[in-house]
Order: C-alpha cells, then sequence, then structure tokens
C-alpha cells in the first residue's frame, strides 16, 4: 500500500494570545494546547467539540490569520513542508481555502461575482463554480443581502472550489439551515473530498459529522481527546477511546441525553496533565502528567487509561 | 416614483416648518436683546436729539408692538422682500448675495481640504490602528476638536500674519484697491489663514470618523474572510476599505455644513473676513434685526440642504436602500 503524506499535518500545536490584565501586567492566554490531527487527500476530517472549545480558532491558525496578540508553537506541516508565515500566505486562497459560516462574511457593497472572484480568481473559474452549484449568471449582479439563505450557502462553497484548493476547512457550515439544506451543503463536501481533497469540517452537529465525514476529531478545551473513525460513532460508547467522548456519545438527544457533572475548563484555567481529568470518574495520579496522543484501535486518543 | 415625491414634499415641508421655527427664535432673542438699533445705528458720540432718534425708531417700526413686526417681516418675506438692513443701509437680499459669494471660496475651499485631508488621515490610522503614526494622529484629532476656531484663527494670525508676515492680517482684498485691480492672487492670499483655521478643525472630525469606522471594517467578518482568501492589507483597505467606508463618510462630509458654518462665523470675525458669518457678528451688535433674520433663513437652508443631499446620497450609494428587499 503506497503511503501518501497527509496533506496537513499538525502535532502538539499551541495557540495562546498575549492579553494585559489590570494595566500593564501581561498575561498569556492559552486556548489551544497540544493538538493533534491530519488530514489525508479524498476525506473529510470532522472537528466536533462543544462551543468555547477553541473549533474556530484552528481554522484561522491553519489559514495564518489570528490577530496580532496571537503565539503559536507545535509542528504543523503541509504535504511534509513545514507551514511558514510565508507558505501560509501563498496557499490562501490558493490551495487553502475557507469556507465561512454565513452571508456575513462577505462584504456588503461589493456585487456577489466580483467577491468570489477575489483577488486570485477570474470571471470564467467563477462562472464555472456557479455553474457547479447551479446559481445563475443573474447572481453575480446581486449584493450579499440580496441572496436567499440557500443561494448564499452556494456563493460561499463557490469560493472554496474556485481556486485550486487541495484542502477546504468549512467553519461551522451548517447551523441554522434547515435538514435538507445542510444535507445539501454537506453532500457538496463530500462530493469534493470524493475528488480528492481535503476537508476539514468544524462543526458541533455530530449527527452530520457521522454521517458525511470519515474521522471525527473530538475537541474539549482547546485539544483533541479522540480522532475516531466515524463508523464508532455508530457502534456505540464500547467502540470509542476517551471518556469524554463516551461521555459526548452518551449526551446525545438519541443515546439518552445523559449529562455528566462539570463544566469544560476556561481558557487562562485550563489545568496541567489531562484537561478533562477534573471531570473524568477513571482519574488517577497519572492524569496529572504529561498525556501523549497514541494510537489505538484505528484512531488516535489522549489518555493513558483507554484501551 | 411616488415615494420619491412623497419625500420630497415631506422634506421641503419639514425645511418651511424649520425656517419659521428659527426665524420666530431668532426674532424674540433680538427683541430682547439689549442693544438699541437706534443707539447702535448713530452711534454713542453723535449728537442727534431725541426727537430725531425717535422719528429713526418710528420710521423702522421700532414701536410697533413685535407680533406685529414679526407679521410685517413675514408678510415682506413671501413677497420676496427681506428688508433693509440697518447696518449695511443696502437690501437684505444684497447683502447675502454679496458675503456669501466671499464666504462660498473660504468654505469650499476648508470643506474640500479638511474632507479630503480628513478622509485620507482617517484611513491611514484606521488601518494601522494603535501603530505610532495612529496615535499621533489620534492625538492630534483630539486636541484640535477640543480647541475652539476663533483660537487657531489667533495664533495662525500670531505666527504667520504678525511674525513671519507670510500673510495679510484680515480682509478679503488689499485694503486700499479699487475692486477692479484685485487679482485672484490677491484673493487667494487673503483666503489661505481663514480658509486654514476652518480646514484644521474640520479635518479632526473627519479623520477621527473615517479612523473609528476603517477600524470597525478591518475588524469585520468580511475582512477576515478575505484574509483568508489571500488578500494583502493594501488589497483589503483598496477593496473592502473604501467601499464601506465612502457612503458614511460621504454623508458626513454633506452633513457638516452646520460646523462649517458654525466655524466660519468665528474665523471670519478673527480674520475681519467679509464673509455672511462677519455680516451675521456685524448685524448682532447693531440690532439689526432685518439683517440678522436674514443670515439666520439663509443658515437654515444652507444646512438643510447640506443635510438633504446627505440623505439622498446615501439613498443612491447604498444599495440596500438603492436596490430594496431581497430577490
Amino acid at each position: 500500500m503506497e503511503h501518501k503524506e497527509p496533506i496537513l499535518d499538525i502535532k502538539n500545536l499551541s495557540v495562546s494570545f498575549r492579553m494585559y490584565e489590570k494595566g500593564l501586567e501581561q498575561k498569556d492566554l492559552k486556548v489551544i494546547s497540544n493538538l493533534n490531527i491530519h488530514v489525508d487527500e479524498g476525506e473529510i476530517l470532522a472537528i466536533v467539540g462543544s462551543s468555547g472549545s477553541g473549533k474556530s480558532l484552528l481554522a484561522s491558525t491553519v489559514l495564518g490569520i489570528l490577530p496580532k496578540n496571537a503565539s503559536v508553537t507545535g509542528d504543523m506541516r503541509y504535504y511534509g513542508q513545514p507551514m511558514t508565515i510565508e507558505l501560509q500566505q501563498r496557499l490562501r486562497g490558493r490551495e487553502i481555502a475557507l469556507v465561512p459560516q454565513s452571508v456575513e462574511y462577505l462584504d456588503p457593497l461589493m456585487k456577489t461575482g466580483k467577491q468570489v472572484v477575489g483577488v486570485r480568481g477570474t470571471k470564467e473559474k467563477q462562472r464555472l463554480a456557479f455553474k457547479r452549484y447551479g446559481l445563475q449568471r443573474e447572481v453575480e449582479e446581486l449584493y450579499p443581502f440580496q441572496l436567499s439563505g440557500g443561494m448564499a450557502r452556494r456563493v460561499l462553497v463557490s469560493t472554496a472550489v474556485i481556486g485550486d484548493a487541495k484542502l477546504i476547512v468549512a467553519d461551522e457550515p451548517t447551523p441554522g439551515m434547515s435538514k435538507a439544506m445542510a444535507e445539501e451543503a454537506m453532500s457538496n463536501f463530500r462530493t469534493l473530498a470524493d475528488e480528492g481533497k481535503g476537508i476539514i469540517l468544524i462543526t458541533h452537529d455530530i449527527d452530520l459529522a457521522f454521517e458525511y465525514a470519515d474521522r471525527i476529531a473530538i475537541f474539549y478545551a482547546g485539544t483533541t481527546v479522540e480522532t475516531a473513525l466515524a463508523e464508532d460513532f455508530g457502534r456505540g460508547p464500547e467502540a470509542l477511546r476517551h471518556p469524554y467522548s463516551k461521555a459526548l456519545w452518551e449526551a446525545l438527544p438519541q443515546n439518552g441525553f445523559k449529562p455528566i457533572p462539570g463544566t469544560q475548563p476556561y481558557a487562562g484555567s485550563i489545568p496541567g496533565g489531562c484537561l478533562f481529568a477534573p471531570r473524568c470518574l477513571y482519574k488517577t495520579e497519572e492524569c496529572l502528567g504529561e498525556i501523549p496522543m497514541r494510537t489505538l484501535r484505528g484512531g488516535e486518543v489522549c489518555c493513558i487509561h483507554a484501551d | 416614483m411616488m415615494n420619491m415625491m412623497k419625500y420630497i414634499a415631506g422634506t421641503l415641508f419639514r425645511m418651511l416648518l424649520l425656517l419659521v421655527g428659527v426665524s420666530l427664535v431668532s426674532f424674540i432673542l433680538v427683541v430682547s436683546s439689549p442693544i438699541d438699533p437706534v443707539e447702535a445705528y448713530v452711534g454713542s458720540e453723535s449728537n442727534i436729539s431725541q426727537e430725531q432718534k425717535d422719528v429713526i425708531a418710528e420710521y423702522w417700526g421700532l414701536n410697533d408692538p413685535p407680533v406685529q413686526r414679526y407679521l410685517t417681516w413675514i408678510r415682506n418675506l413671501l413677497h420676496g422682500d427681506m428688508g433693509t438692513s440697518i447696518a449695511f443701509k443696502k437690501p437684505v437680499v444684497q447683502v447675502l448675495e454679496e458675503r456669501f459669494i466671499t464666504s462660498a471660496a473660504l468654505m469650499l475651499t476648508a470643506w474640500v481640504i479638511s474632507g479630503v485631508l480628513g478622509f485620507m488621515l482617517g484611513v491611514v490610522a484606521g488601518t494601522f490602528s494603535d501603530s505610532l503614526a495612529d496615535r499621533v494622529l489620534k492625538t492630534f484629532c483630539f486636541v484640535m476638536s477640543s480647541t475652539p476656531a476663533f483660537w487657531i484663527g489667533l495664533l495662525l494670525l500670531v505666527v504667520f500674519a504678525v511674525h513671519l508676515g507670510w500673510f495679510p492680517v484680515g480682509f478679503s482684498v488689499p485694503v486700499g484697491k479699487a475692486a477692479s485691480e484685485v487679482t485672484i492672487w490677491e484673493r487667494i492670499h487673503h483666503l489661505v489663514l481663514p480658509a486654514l483655521t476652518l480646514s484644521i478643525t474640520g479635518v479632526s472630525n473627519i479623520a477621527l470618523h473615517t479612523r473609528q469606522k476603517m477600524m470597525d471594517v478591518m475588524k469585520s467578518e468580511y475582512v477576515l474572510f478575505a484574509r483568508a482568501r489571500g488578500e494583502s492589507r493594501w488589497q483589503i483597505v483598496k477593496r473592502h476599505g473604501l467601499r464601506n467606508i465612502a457612503i458614511p463618510a460621504i454623508t458626513l462630509q454633506f452633513a457638516s455644513f452646520s460646523e462649517l458654518f458654525g466655524g466660519s462665523v468665528l474665523a471670519e470675525q478673527v480674520f475681519s473676513y467679509p464673509g455672511l458669518g462677519n455680516a451675521a457678528t456685524i448685524a448682532g451688535l447693531k440690532g439689526d434685526v432685518p439683517m440678522l433674520l436674514g443670515v439666520a433663513m439663509f443658515s437654515v437652508v444652507f444646512v438643510f440642504v447640506g443635510n438633504f443631499i446627505a440623505n439622498l446620497l446615501y439613498g443612491l450609494l447604498n444599495p440596500e436602500i438603492r436596490e430594496g428587499g431581497r430577490v
């Protein structure tokens, strides 16, 4: 079997923000810590987690568009090359594309056509992209506020296919959509993945992720606690690896809606060792030490007790 | 089309109401002012007898009850007669005309300079917010917007006219020269300092507004997305920044007619520049009711037209208003 290099490989990524506290005292606020993911060609990697777990920040980190006061450490590689600022600059809008959540991400005063062309596309490519998603020629002349919800969705996806993107990062592409619309959006991503593109799908809709993704990374307090195969979610908590993933599974409406006590730690008050330890039933002394991500049953997990 | 007609009719009606209101308030204020127009007219050192003064007062209708005087003024106004200025001894309309031309040169220059300069400075400051340039500019703008126009005028006068002698100390043309012999350069030479005074005070307002708007744009989600799609900072400013701040900037520029007029009253006074503002001051000090009401009416129309243009342009430029609802 030929081993292909992953499109994106992230190891031990941490992102923190420099904040000013009371006067001139500075403090580094860590929002992503020791995150590990990789995306291969032709697959959808879903990143699920509750709000405040740092999912959307991951998109900005990959694209290199974090605010100035952010600092990033860890190893991020694009087809094996270290991801430098220069490389990110060259890739974004070309080989890495972002599909944003809503029409709010479009300039309200620029016509859709011109906007989709952007600075790195051409009119011909934009027309092709519109055709692909069944958008009429007239849509080019519309302003974002004139687009219907479905049209807006397709216009946003068009921006990703206009270049020759190898990696598409979709940030919460489905909230506020009807079931049919969300399914249309997801099947668009599935088609793109089947064409060989790698897709990072950031979402909190586990059901949709399970249905369309290949692998699912579970986010908790700014880190990945587990990467599971999508099928694992269908097989139930035994197939999952991390205690948090199991708890998440049991909290789903169709699985009994069972909550677990405690709350996710806020950025700034991240405990050392396993981030889930304070809420975990299997917690031991060792959980307070460094926990590496390890491979387990075809997935990856960040827990020393998982088996 | 029907809506447009309705809008214009409504606007005209509002302007009419405003004119009546402003004229009434101005009239009450001047009539209750302690300045006696006759005394102001003849001067304190003249030896005109009380009988003669009474004759003048009677001739001007100063002895009629105020309500009657006001109604007479309104009646004449409807016939296009704004009365005769006591201070200038000419029909008010004629004074307004002459003075406005002089003022217009001043206000237009200041309006263009403060608009263009303020916009550019605001764009730079907003794009590079928190940079050194931004901080310097912000400080400058805060200082300038809290400084009265007449003080800046005096300062410029002291430095450039008195000390350096580069510019004349006052008036719009050289003193003692026949109007036909005055060259355009001499006019411009006299215009520089008052226009500069008015521009400096205008710049800070425009620059601070533009800066704020530009910062909002730079923080917006659509700029984040533009960055994600590979646009450089310069491309973002050009494609999204200017586009999104142009409408508020243009609106603000036309809505600033009132500050412009108010500023010109002070600037003209400092430089003895014979414009409308200067005329208003003279009329006020001499209790010249017709002239003062004339200037008040004129300023109402002037400011109102500015705001009206601002509204029209906003509707014309903003696609959300121009093209209406969803398709």
